[in-house]
């Protein structure tokens, strides 16, 4: 049943996707930072993934197209799950907002984009949620100083 | 007239009065009534409410009842991990006990940062404010909580207590 609607994912994202396998059952798909809304809307409206499960990043520091933007969506109805993976540059880290579709985005986007600095175009309140106003980087890319700290308090002595 | 020159007054066997020093005195008084304020933050908050309650009960040592106010408490005990984000809002409790006041570290991480060396945690509360007590452990084990209580009563004790009157 599962491979059914993996195989209907499939043929109605045909044109979007540019890869399009099964990894540890779940459908992962590959495709370009400009389809990932487009491809976000198909799964939700026709195709029943009505739960935004995460958004979050991979840094490869070593690559042309550093960054790895990967989403996870879930069907409450199917109970499947299915991966995006995009890839961005470090020079232009952008990518769309899923905001106006799920309205969690809107946290799980701020938190990528405090973390590895990925822009959500449209997504207006990119302001720090764990981390604080003033801190300068992104502490989860990898060539972020391991030990560095940003104190709020001045230490004693 | 005999040895009582209080009207009335009947001689017996018991104590009739002691003789101490003052810091002693009030050390004694002090260490018996610790308040503590936890500043719980995490993991080590499970240990914290184990070494508080029934079976190892630290109203034993007169530190039982916490005071969810800093303006009422005596014993800022910091449980668990304090991030960089957090410091200002410890920082200001502390600010906000009156004195005497001590400090206990619960755990690695208030201690030194344990297993965290990076953005997010603080290496230690005291970084920020003075400790009077580490309390090792990844949790401690109540024993060793009650052990550091025992260790700080025994420092109250033995500590000055100034108070500003000409007359105590």
């Amino acid at each position: 049943m599962t491979d059914a609607l993996f195989e209907q994912v499939r043929t109605s994202l045909a044109g979007m996707v540019t890869d399009a396998t099964v990894a540890h059952g779940i459908l992962a798909l590959t495709a370009e930072p400009a389809q990932v809304a487009p491809i976000a809307r198909a799964l939700k409206e026709n195709l029943g993934f009505d739960m935004f499960l995460d958004v979050t990043a991979v840094d490869w520091p070593d690559r042309d197209l550093r960054f790895d933007v990967v989403y996870h969506f879930y069907s409450t109805r199917d109970h499947v799950r299915v991966r995006v993976r995009t890839r961005v540059p470090a020079s232009d880290p952008t990518v769309d907002t899923l905001v106006p579709l799920y309205g969690s985005a809107r946290y799980m986007e701020r938190e990528c984009h405090e973390m590895y600095g990925i822009v959500f175009r449209g997504n207006d309140d990119l302001r720090p949620l764990l981390l604080y106003e003033g801190f300068v980087g992104h502490p989860l890319r990898k060539d972020y100083p391991k030990q560095k700290e940003q104190p709020l308090v001045p230490y004693r002595k | 007239m005999t040895a009582s020159t209080r009207p009335g007054h009947q001689p017996s066997a018991a104590f009739e009065y002691l003789t101490t020093k003052k810091d002693e005195f009030v050390g004694w008084a002090r260490k018996f009534s610790l308040f503590p304020y936890p500043f719980v933050t995490a993991c080590c908050a499970m240990e914290f409410m184990s070494v508080s309650s029934t079976l190892y009960d630290t109203d034993r040592f007169g530190a039982a009842l916490p005071r969810f106010t800093p303006r009422q408490s005596d014993m800022l005990m910091v449980v668990g991990t304090v991030t960089h984000k957090q410091a200002p809002i410890l920082k200001k409790v502390y600010e906000q006990m009156c004195e005497p006041k001590w400090v206990v570290a619960f755990g690695v991480c208030a201690s030194t940062g344990g297993f965290y060396q990076n953005y997010a945690a603080l290496p230690g509360i005291d970084k920020i404010i003075p400790v009077d007590l580490y309390i090792p452990g990844c949790p401690p084990r109540p024993e060793m909580v009650i052990d550091g209580i025992m260790k700080l009563q025994d420092k109250i004790a033995a500590q000055r207590h100034p108070i500003i009157n000409k007359d105590f």
